[in-house]
């Protein structure tokens, strides 16, 4: 791999790194916002308890994963600075309102409203909570919004001129935020935050059926979450397909370095697998079909792309990583819709809560959904290099001026703050999905108590509202 | 003074108040956490934190937005402040994982064992956050080095007995305004408790403030011309008086019924400290180098993401006084399911 300067390696390392275990979280936040909006929905329509059950069960989930979304994306707010004082330096005038937007149209929404839903559906009532929950969903999805537009623009740059001392400066606000491969990039990772929770929902879902076929929790997760992958899992590939077109266009050197195409060929073969090798410029041990690339990127019998051995190797992107990161997510996207299929032929027989093969199964796609994500993003994120603004700022001239033992020692006090602090939270949420759904779910622990001596007497407010949840007492 | 100028002018005052923001809301959170060292029972520490569990978040969020406002509006500040003040920008960021995932965790975990070290954590991630934001204070105001539009200062530039000095006076007036909020918010004998220790405590914030308020003066000739030129002494004159009037009316109501008037006092002195700091610093972003339109950002960035702040601002801050009052009154223990 090229390492170049290591300060500047060890830095990109440290943002794979933070933005790695932290993209998992703000993914998993907004497919579950969604879902519990939902759920509450259907249980102010409905009255069923069971939707109230699995809101509940949900929510205390929710509780630490957005917590640890947040700290972690503290982390990366500054990192961009820290790190990579000449990109904030250059790029912020453009890439900087933008999350500046995110800041005051998404993180104050979610993290103001997150309180009410977490700890207050017995102060304020089902109707405000079930707004609180909304605002919060919403929220996750404007942050997405955001981020992504600011992720694109570094992918596909537009609407900005370039200053004397290399400033990069806003032309159009509506090319920079709309910039070519933004609705495609937008739309493919809320389909696959979605599509994650989903799997982790129809895992949980599978796996408490498996002990218990009747818990009526268990079945409504299930059932929810195969009707995503039905529906969602095919939509993701038409989307995928789509990003991946937009990106031929626009980042061809990235097509060329997933594919392992080395070469322009008429009828471009479809590589399945292989080993790309940088050296010699070529893909040992390619296994491949005839003009499938070319009917899969250029839906023609006879098409061509342009080979990674026709960029100058300093345009490079390091080939071997996204080639198999790429294969890694195109195959669970696949697998994924092939079980939702499955599940459609099940539910139709109605067998869906009888089939036990598809639950095993399930329970073990319960990571799937974020090991794809996770491929996807280094996809697109080493398949920029060697670029932090593709074409127009490098990697190399884009990091703080810090040397390499700063680097190596906070590199260093990430990771193992991270594996304590990520380790023990994935642990918590594990001990709370092992734990069957039950009848009467409580809450997440109550922040703050119901009866309070407050300068407004609060009983007379609490008397208009029925405690809903009754709520078990300790666990 | 040009369009343009006028905007980063504005600009300043918004990250300047963002960041007042953030440190009279997450201050008393962080002081919540720092007061673990002497509220060793559980119970106590579950009323303590359940105080503040559900609105810590949009507290610290105002951080974010100072630290993503800076890199929009003022993108050289950014990519020189956090170079310079690295080690103490990365202490701070860990520290607040801990202290942030202490709310969910220490209640998540199952044995007594795992909740001590929870606890650590979360007593550990204030005390260590709330000294990284000193540190970070008094390297800013003893200056950076910066060339051209890089940091080219050493690593260690930080730290000098000053950014320490400045360390501990954070960490003594988060830890009143703390324990002031849980005057407000407990009652009993924590709040007893609590009281005590913020009698303590304002002694120990008004030697910090006026240790540092000493100490500020030499660092650099501006802020001494700044402070005791004339006219500049008579018209600056009345913020030390007022310290001093403020602490009076502080220690009167922690002895007084009103329990929810300490709190606003303490925020007062932390109002009047920061405007003290402005005066010293104005009209440097890095000092002594650069100024606030040093390191602006083209005014079409500027005014785009004003405009989205004079509307969004009033708005957060009513929808953060709803949560505030979602959840107002005492906080009782025993009141809460685990």
């Amino acid at each position: 791999m090229q390492i170049g300067d290591p300060a500047v390696f060890l830095a990109r390392l440290q943002f794979a790194f933070t933005v790695g275990f932290h993209i998992v979280l703000p993914a998993f936040s907004i497919g579950l916002a969604s879902y519990l909006m939902v759920l509450e929905a259907l249980w102010l329509r409905t009255k069923r308890q069971v939707y109230l059950d699995v809101f509940q069960y949900w929510l205390k989930v929710f509780a630490i994963s957005f917590a640890m979304g947040v700290v972690s994306g503290l982390v990366m707010s500054y990192e961009f600075g820290t790190n990579w004082g000449q990109f904030a330096d250059k790029a912020g005038p453009v890439v900087g309102p933008l999350m500046g937007y995110e800041v005051l149209t998404a993180f104050f929404l979610e993290a103001g409203f997150l309180g009410v839903m977490l700890f207050g559906l017995n102060r304020v009532g089902p109707r405000l909570h079930f707004l609180a929950t909304c605002l919060v969903a919403v929220g996750t999805l404007i942050s997405a919004f955001w981020i992504l537009s600011v992720n694109s623009w570094m992918q596909t740059p537009s609407g900005y001129t370039v200053a004397p001392n290399g400033e990069f400066l806003p032309d159009s606000w509506f090319h920079v935020i709309f910039n070519p491969s933004f609705p495609y990039r937008f739309a493919h990772m809320v389909l696959a935050s979605y599509l994650s929770v989903a799997f982790v929902v129809g895992a949980v879902g599978a796996w408490h059926l498996l002990q218990d076929r009747q818990n009526q929790a268990a079945r409504l997760m299930f059932s929810m979450a195969m009707w995503m992958a039905t529906i969602v899992a095919p939509v993701q590939l038409v989307a995928g397909d789509q990003h991946g077109l937009n990106t031929l266009e626009h980042q061809p050197a990235k097509i060329a370095a997933l594919e392992g195409d080395w070469h322009s060929e008429p009828g471009q073969p479809l590589i399945l697998f292989g080993w790309p090798n940088m050296q010699q410029e070529r893909t040992d041990y390619e296994i491949s079909i005839p003009h499938l690339g070319a009917l899969i990127l250029t839906h023609t019998w006879n098409g061509s792309i342009k080979g990674l051995a026709e960029f100058p190797p300093e345009e490079r992107p390091y080939s071997p990583l996204v080639f198999f990161a790429f294969r890694i997510m195109v195959g669970i996207g696949f697998l994924m819709a092939a079980l939702g299929l499955t599940s459609l032929y099940y539910r139709v027989r109605g067998r869906l809560y009888d089939t036990r093969w598809l639950q095993r199964v399930m329970t073990f796609m319960l990571p799937a959904g974020f090991i794809a994500l996770l491929c996807g993003w280094v996809v697109t994120e080493v398949g920029r290099q060697p670029y932090t603004v593709y074409g127009l700022l490098r990697t190399d001239d884009s990091h703080s001026p810090i040397g390499l033992p700063g680097i190596a020692t906070s590199l260093a006090a990430f990771a193992i703050v991270y594996l304590i602090v990520f380790g023990s939270g994935f642990t918590f949420m594990a001990r709370l999905i092992m734990r069957p759904p039950s009848v009467g779910e409580s809450g997440p622990p109550k922040g703050v108590p119901v009866r309070t001596a407050g300068i407004t007497p609060l009983p007379s407010l609490d008397d208009g509202v029925a405690d809903p949840t009754h709520p078990q007492p300790a666990e | 003074m040009e369009v343009s100028d006028t905007i980063a002018f504005i600009w300043a005052v918004l990250i300047a108040v963002a960041v007042l923001a953030y440190v009279l809301l997450d201050g008393f959170d962080l002081g919540i956490g720092i007061l673990f060292a002497v509220e060793t029972e559980a119970e106590d520490r579950d009323v303590m934190v359940n105080s503040i569990a559900p609105v810590w978040d949009g507290n610290e969020t105002w951080l974010v937005l100072g630290g993503g406002g800076l890199f929009a509006v003022f993108p050289l500040a950014y990519a020189t402040i956090m170079p310079a003040m690295y080690p103490t920008i990365i202490g701070m960021l860990l520290a607040l994982v801990f202290r942030g995932v202490g709310f969910e965790f220490r209640f998540r975990a199952r044995s007594r064992r795992g909740r001590y070290w929870w606890d650590m954590a979360f007593f550990g991630g204030s005390l260590v956050a709330a000294l990284c934001q000193g540190l970070t204070l008094g390297g800013l105001l003893q200056g950076i080095k910066v060339y051209g539009r890089h940091y080219t200062g050493g690593w260690w530039d930080w730290l000098t007995p000053f950014s320490v000095l400045c360390a501990v006076a954070v960490v003594c007036a988060y830890a009143l305004q703390g324990a002031a909020w849980l005057v407000w918010r407990t009652e009993g004998v924590l709040q007893a408790r609590v009281r005590r220790h913020a009698r303590v405590l304002l002694f120990a914030m008004l030697a910090g403030i006026v240790a540092v308020s000493a100490w500020t003066p030499f660092l650099n000739e501006g802020f001494m011309i700044r402070w005791f030129s004339f006219p500049n002494i008579v018209l600056v004159s009345p913020v030390p008086a007022l310290v001093l009037i403020i602490a009076l009316m502080f220690w009167r109501d922690l002895h007084g019924s009103r329990d929810y008037a300490p709190f606003l006092w303490v925020q007062a002195l932390f109002v009047l400290c920061y405007a003290g700091l402005g005066i010293s610093i104005y009209p440097y972003m890095v000092p002594p180098s650069l100024t606030i339109w040093d390191v602006a950002s083209p005014r079409d960035s500027q005014l785009f993401l004003l405009v989205g702040a004079a509307v969004l601002i009033p708005m957060i801050l009513c929808y953060t006084a709803f949560a505030y009052w979602t959840f107002r009154g005492k906080v009782r223990a025993g009141d809460h399911y685990h």
